[in-house]
C-alpha cells in the first residue's frame, strides 16, 4: 500500500518522533562527551580546561570501577534468572484450573504498580530492619539470629527487592504465552507417554521462547538503570554500588562533572554491549 | 462515465517487474474480468487502477482524464476487497454512509441513499448491527453497499467471493451480475476462478506474469484461445494438450482438444487407453484416461451417465472440426 | 481443555496459588495494615496482624507534614501529560512504520528502543545544566517533556505492534472512500486501535508515575511528584513505621487502584502486543 505520496507522508509523520529521540540522544551525549575530556568542578573552580583522557583513566583505575561493573551485571543477571524461572513456575501454576484465579492474578500483579522508592523503603524498614523488621521476627520465631540484611547480605537484599518488583511482569507475559499453548499438542504428547519433564522441555519451553525474549529485553532495559532501590536502601555501600550509582556519586556528591561524564561514557558503552547482545537475540526471535 | 484506459503501464517492486508494459482499454459499462494464476499481478493491476499503488511508468486515464497521479479518493472508483475491509467499529449503516460522510453529503441524502442501497442488497434488517455480527455473505453485501452508495464511475472487485462457501458463491455471483445489469456501471473483477470469469464477464483479460495473454469475450476465449496458456486456463475441465506425432498429423506442434469434444466408446476409435478415474456428476461424467501414448492423462467429458470402470479399456474419437492447433511457441495456427 | 479435573487437584492448585499470591502481595498488605496502627503497635513484638487499635492518625500527620495533594497533583499532571504528549507524537510515527514500512523500519524501531538503554545518569549533568539555563528546573513542563521522551520508544513500539494487527486493507478502503489521512487516522485507525491505545496509555501512566530518577533529580519543591514525596520519608525520625506506611499507601493507592480496575487492558499492554 505504498504510493509515492503515502511514503512521503509517512516520512513526514515519522519525523517528529525521530527528531525528538535523536535530539534526546545526541544533545546530552555530545555534552557528556565534551565534559568527559575536561576537568570540570562546578563548586571548586568550574571549567579548568581540557585534560585529554585523564578522566577516563582515573575513572577506570578507581578501585570502585570494576566492582561497580560487576555489581551492575550481577543485579541484572540475578534478577533476570530469578524472575524468569519463578515466572515460568508461576505462569504454569496460574494456568491450572483453580478457584479465584482472577484474584490471585491481582495479588501477583500488584508489586508492579508500586513505585521503586516505596518498595525500597518498605522493604528496608519494615522487612529488613534487623530489630523491628518482619524478617527479623520470622528468623527469631524459628530460633535463628536475625540477619542484618542490608549490610551483611546487601547484594542479595537488593536483588530480592528488585526481583519482587519485576516478577509480576515476567509472570504475566509468560502466563499469556502459556495460555496460548496448543492444548491438543500437549494432550497428544501425553497420550504418547511423554513424561512431564520432556513435555516441558520439548513443547512448553520452546513455545515460551518468544515471551522469554520479551521479558529479557524489557527487563534489561529497565534494570540497567536501577537507581532508586539503591539510593534508598544502601546508598551504594556494602558492595551494591552499580555503575549508575558510582557515576551519580561522582556527579552529584563529589561534583566532579568531568570524571562523572567519563563514567557516563563507560556506562553508555556497557549499555551498548548489553544492547548488541540483546538485539541480536531479540531481533531473531521477534521476526516471526 | 467509466471508461478506463491503461497506456504502457508498468509496475516494479524494487527491481522485480511485476507488470511489464501493458495496454488495455475498458469501455464504459463493461464487465471486465481479470483472470490468471496466483501471483500473476491481477491484484497489482487493480490497485494501480485504484491508485493504491503508483505506476512505475505509463498513463492511466479515467473518462479521458489523466488520473495517473490522482489520489485514490479522487478517481471516483469504488473497491470491494477480498477481506471486505469493513470498519469493525461502525454499524452497517455507518459503514455504508462513511464514504458519503467523507464526501460531505447532507444527513438526509445519506439516509436516503443508505435506505435505497439496503433495500437493493437485502440489508434493511441489519443496518444497526456491527460487521462482526453478520455472516460472510451479509458482510460481502455491506461491502458492496458501501461501494454503490458512492455512485462511482467504476467498481473494482478483488476476488470478492473467495471467502464464501460454494453455495453462497453462486448466489453472490448472480447478484453481482444482476447489479451490473441494473446499474450499467463499469465493473472490473479479479478472480482466479475461471467459472466466475466465464459466467460474469463481458470481456475477459487473461494475465500471466503481468502480461496480457488474451482479451476477449468468454466465448471468443473458449472457441479460439490465442495460445496454449489461454487454452489451458479457460474451460473446465481443462483442454487436453497433445504434442508429438499425433499433433504433427494435424500439421501442428501441439494440438488441443476439449474434454467435451471427445467421444468415448468401448469398441472403436483412433485413440485408446485405460480409465483411471471416473467422476459421475449425474448430468455428465468425466473420465481420466491413461496410457494413450498422447499425453499423461486425457480427460473426457460425456453427457449423462456412461458406465466405464477403473481399468476398462476405452476408445476415443476427437471431433476434428474443433481441434485447436498451436505452433512451437504455443501460438494458435489458423 | 477437554479433560475433567478432579476437585482434589483443583483444591490443591487453589491452595498453592493463593499462598504464593499472598506471599507476593504481603509487603503491600502489611504496609496498608501498618498505616492504620500507632507507631508503638507498628513495631510491636510479635507483630500485630489484625487485632490492633485502627487509627487514621498517621494519614492526618502525613498530610500535615507534607502537602500530599500537591504531590499527587504533580504526579497526575506528569504521568497524564507525558503520556498524552507521547501518544500524540507516537500515533503518526507508529502509523508510518506499521502501514508504510520500508526496509529500514525494523532498524528504526530497534534504534528507538535502544535510546532507552542510554544510562540516564550518563547524561544527567548536561540535562541538569540545560534545565537550569532554560529555567526548567523544578518545573512540571520540563519534567513532563523528559518523561515523555524516556517513554516515547515504548509507546511507539507498543502502538506499532497493535497497528500491525490491523489489516491495511481497511485503511485502504477508507482511502478509497474519500477519507483524508486525518480522517483515516481519526475515524478508522484510532477507533479500531482503542484497546491497544488504552493499554499503551495505562502502561505508560504507570511507568511515568513510578519513574524515580529524573523526578528525584530534576525537582525540588514545586514540581515534585509522589516519588519525591515518599523519598522525603527515607530518613527516619524516631518512630516512623506507621507514618511511612501511611505515606507509602497514599503514594501507591491511586495507581494500584487504576491498575486493578484496568487489569485486562494492562495485561495486554504489558506483553507489548508481542505475545499472544
Ligand atoms: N508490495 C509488494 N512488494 C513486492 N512484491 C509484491 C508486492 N505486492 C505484490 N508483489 C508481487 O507481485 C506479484 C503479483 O502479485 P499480485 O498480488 O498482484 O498477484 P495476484 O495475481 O493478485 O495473485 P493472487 O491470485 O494470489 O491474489 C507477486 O509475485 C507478488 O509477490
Ligand atoms: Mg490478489
Amino acid at each position: 500500500m505504498a504510493t509515492q505520496h503515502s511514503r512521503s507522508v509517512a516520512r513526514f509523520m515519522l519525523a517528529p518522533a525521530v527528531i525528538l529521540l535523536l535530539g534526546w540522544m545526541l544533545v546530552p551525549l555530545t555534552a557528556t562527551l565534551i565534559f568527559s575530556f575536561k576537568k570540570y568542578l562546578p563548586l571548586r573552580g568550574g571549567d579548568l580546561g581540557w585534560v585529554g583522557f585523564d578522566n577516563y583513566v582515573r575513572f577506570v583505575s578507581s578501585s570502585a570501577f570494576w566492582p561497580s561493573v560487576m555489581a551492575t551485571l550481577t543485579i541484572i543477571g540475578s534478577v533476570l534468572v530469578i524472575t524468569i524461572i519463578l515466572g515460568i513456575v508461576l505462569a504454569l501454576l496460574l494456568d491450572q484450573p483453580m478457584w479465584g484465579q482472577g484474584i490471585v492474578r491481582i495479588l501477583v500483579i500488584a508489586p508492579f504498580f508500586v513505585m521503586p522508592t516505596v518498595s525500597a523503603l518498605v522493604w528496608k524498614n519494615m522487612f529488613m530492619d534487623p530489630i523491628n523488621g518482619i524478617l527479623a521476627h520470622l528468623w527469631k520465631f524459628f530460633g535463628a539470629a536475625p540477619v542484618e540484611w542490608l549490610t551483611q547480605a546487601s547484594m542479595q537484599s537488593i536483588v530480592m527487592i528488585v526481583s519482587w518488583q519485576w516478577l509480576p511482569f515476567a509472570t504475566l507475559i509468560l502466563l499469556t504465552s502459556v495460555q496460548s499453548l496448543d492444548r491438543e499438542q500437549l494432550e497428544a504428547a501425553e497420550m504418547d507417554g511423554a513424561p512431564w519433564i520432556s513435555r516441558f522441555w520439548h513443547l512448553i519451553l520452546p513455545h515460551l521462547a518468544r515471551a522469554i525474549t520479551i521479558v529479557l529485553l524489557i527487563q534489561t532495559i529497565f534494570l540497567l538503570s536501577v537507581f532508586a532501590e539503591i539510593f534508598v536502601t544502601t546508598g551504594g555501600a556494602f558492595g551494591t554500588k552499580t555503575l549508575t550509582y558510582l557515576i551519580f556519586q561522582r556527579v552529584l556528591e563529589s561534583q566532579n562533572i568531568g570524571l562523572g561524564s567519563a563514567g557516563g561514557v563507560y556506562a553508555i558503552i556497557l549499555a551498548n554491549i548489553v544492547a548488541i547482545f540483546l538485539m541480536r537475540a531479540v531481533g531473531k526471535n521477534l521476526d516471526s | 462515465m467509466g471508461r478506463i484506459v491503461l497506456e504502457s503501464v508498468t509496475k516494479k517492486f524494487g527491481n522485480t517487474e511485476v507488470i511489464p508494459p501493458l495496454d488495455l482499454t475498458i469501455e464504459e459499462g463493461e464487465f471486465v474480468v481479470f483472470v490468471g494464476p496466483s501471483g500473476c499481478g491481477k491484484s497489482t493491476l487493480l490497485r494501480l487502477i485504484a491508485g493504491l499503488e503508483d505506476v512505475s511508468s505509463g498513463v492511466i486515464k479515467i473518462d479521458d482524464n489523466d488520473a495517473t497521479d490522482l489520489a485514490p479518493a479522487k478517481r471516483g472508483l469504488a473497491m470491494v476487497f477480498q477481506s471486505y475491509a469493513l470498519y469493525p467499529h461502525m454499524s452497517v449503516r455507518k459503514n455504508i454512509t462513511f464514504p458519503l460522510r467523507m464526501a460531505g453529503l447532507s444527513k438526509a441524502e445519506q439516509d436516503e441513499r443508505v435506505t435505497k442501497a439496503a433495500e437493493v442488497l437485502n440489508l434493511s434488517d441489519y443496518l444497526d448491527r456491527r460487521p462482526g455480527q453478520l455472516s460472510g455473505g451479509q458482510r460481502q453485501r455491506v461491502a458492496i453497499g458501501r461501494a454503490i452508495v458512492r455512485e462511482p464511475s467504476a467498481f473494482l472487485f478483488d476476488e470478492p467471493l473467495s471467502n464464501l462457501d460454494a453455495a453462497l458463491r453462486v448466489g453472490m455471483r448472480l447478484e453481482i451480475s444482476e447489479l451490473h445489469k441494473r446499474l450499467e456501471t463499469t465493473m472490473i473483477y479479479v478472480t482466479h476462478d475461471q467459472v466466475e470469469a466465464m459466467t460474469m464477464a463481458d470481456k475477459i483479460v487473461v494475465l500471466r506474469a503481468g502480461n496480457i495473454e488474451q482479451v476477449g469475450s468468454p466465448l471468443e476465449l473458449y472457441h479460439s484461445p490465442r495460445n496454449t496458456f489461454v487454452a489451458g486456463f479457460i474451460g473446465s475441465p481443462k483442454m487436453n494438450l497433445i504434442d508429438g506425432e499425433e499433433a504433427a498429423k494435424y500439421g501442428a506442434h501441439t494440438i488441443g482438444i476439449r474434454p467435451e469434444h471427445i467421444s468415448v466408446s468401448g469398441s472403436e476409435g483412433p485413440w485408446s487407453g485405460k480409465v483411471v478415474v471416473s467422476e459421475h456428476l449425474g448430468s455428465d461424467t468425466f473420465f481420466h484416461i491413461h496410457g494413450t501414448g498422447l499425453a499423461d492423462t486425457i480427460t473426457v467429458r460425456v453427457d449423462g451417465e456412461v458406465n466405464f470402470k477403473y481399468g476398462d479399456r476405452v476408445y476415443l474419437t476427437p471431433r476434428d472440426d474443433v481441434i485447436h492447433k498451436f505452433d512451437a511457441e504455443g501460438l494458435r495456427i489458423g | 481443555m477437554a479433560r475433567a479435573v478432579t476437585t482434589q487437584r483443583k483444591t490443591l492448585n487453589t491452595l498453592i496459588a493463593w499462598s504464593i499470591g499472598f506471599v507476593i502481595f504481603f509487603p503491600i498488605l502489611w504496609t496498608i495494615l501498618t498505616s492504620f496502627k500507632t507507631e508503638a503497635q507498628a513495631i510491636n513484638d510479635p507483630p500485630l496482624f489484625l487485632f490492633f487499635d485502627w487509627t487514621l492518625e498517621n494519614y492526618a500527620v502525613v498530610q500535615e507534614r507534607s502537602n500530599y495533594m500537591r504531590f499527587l497533583w504533580n504526579s497526575i499532571f506528569l504521568a497524564g501529560g507525558s503520556t498524552l504528549l507521547g501518544i500524540i507524537i507516537a500515533v503518526p510515527a507508529a502509523w508510518s512504520m506499521a502501514f508504510v514500512p520500508s526496509n529500514r523500519t525494523k532498524d528504526i524501531l530497534m534504534w528507538m528502543l535502544s535510546t532507552k538503554m542510554l544510562p540516564a545518569v550518563g547524561v544527567l549533568y548536561p540535562i541538569y545544566i540545560g534545565f537550569v539555563k532554560l529555567g526548567l528546573l523544578d518545573s512540571r513542563l520540563g519534567l513532563m517533556i523528559i518523561l515523555m521522551l524516556i517513554n516515547l520508544p515504548i509507546i511507539i513500539w507498543m502502538l506499532y505492534t497493535y497497528f500491525k494487527e490491523i489489516p491495511g486493507e481497511i485503511l485502504e478502503a477508507a482511502r478509497m472512500d474519500g477519507a483524508s489521512l486525518k480522517d483515516e487516522i481519526l475515524y478508522v485507525l484510532t477507533p479500531m486501535a482503542i484497546p491497544g491505545i488504552a493499554s499503551t496509555v495505562l502502561l505508560n501512566v504507570i511507568l511515568a508515575w513510578n519513574e524515580a530518577f529524573w523526578t528525584l533529580n530534576l525537582t525540588a519543591a514545586k514540581a515534585a511528584p509522589l516519588t519525591a514525596f515518599i523519598a522525603s520519608y527515607s530518613s527516619p525520625e524516631g518512630l516512623f513505621f506507621a507514618k511511612l506506611s501511611a505515606a507509602s499507601t497514599m503514594a501507591i493507592a491511586p495507581i494500584l487502584i487504576l491498575g486493578w480496575f484496568s487489569q485486562k487492558q494492562l495485561v495486554r499492554g504489558l506483553t507489548f502486543g508481542a505475545v499472544k
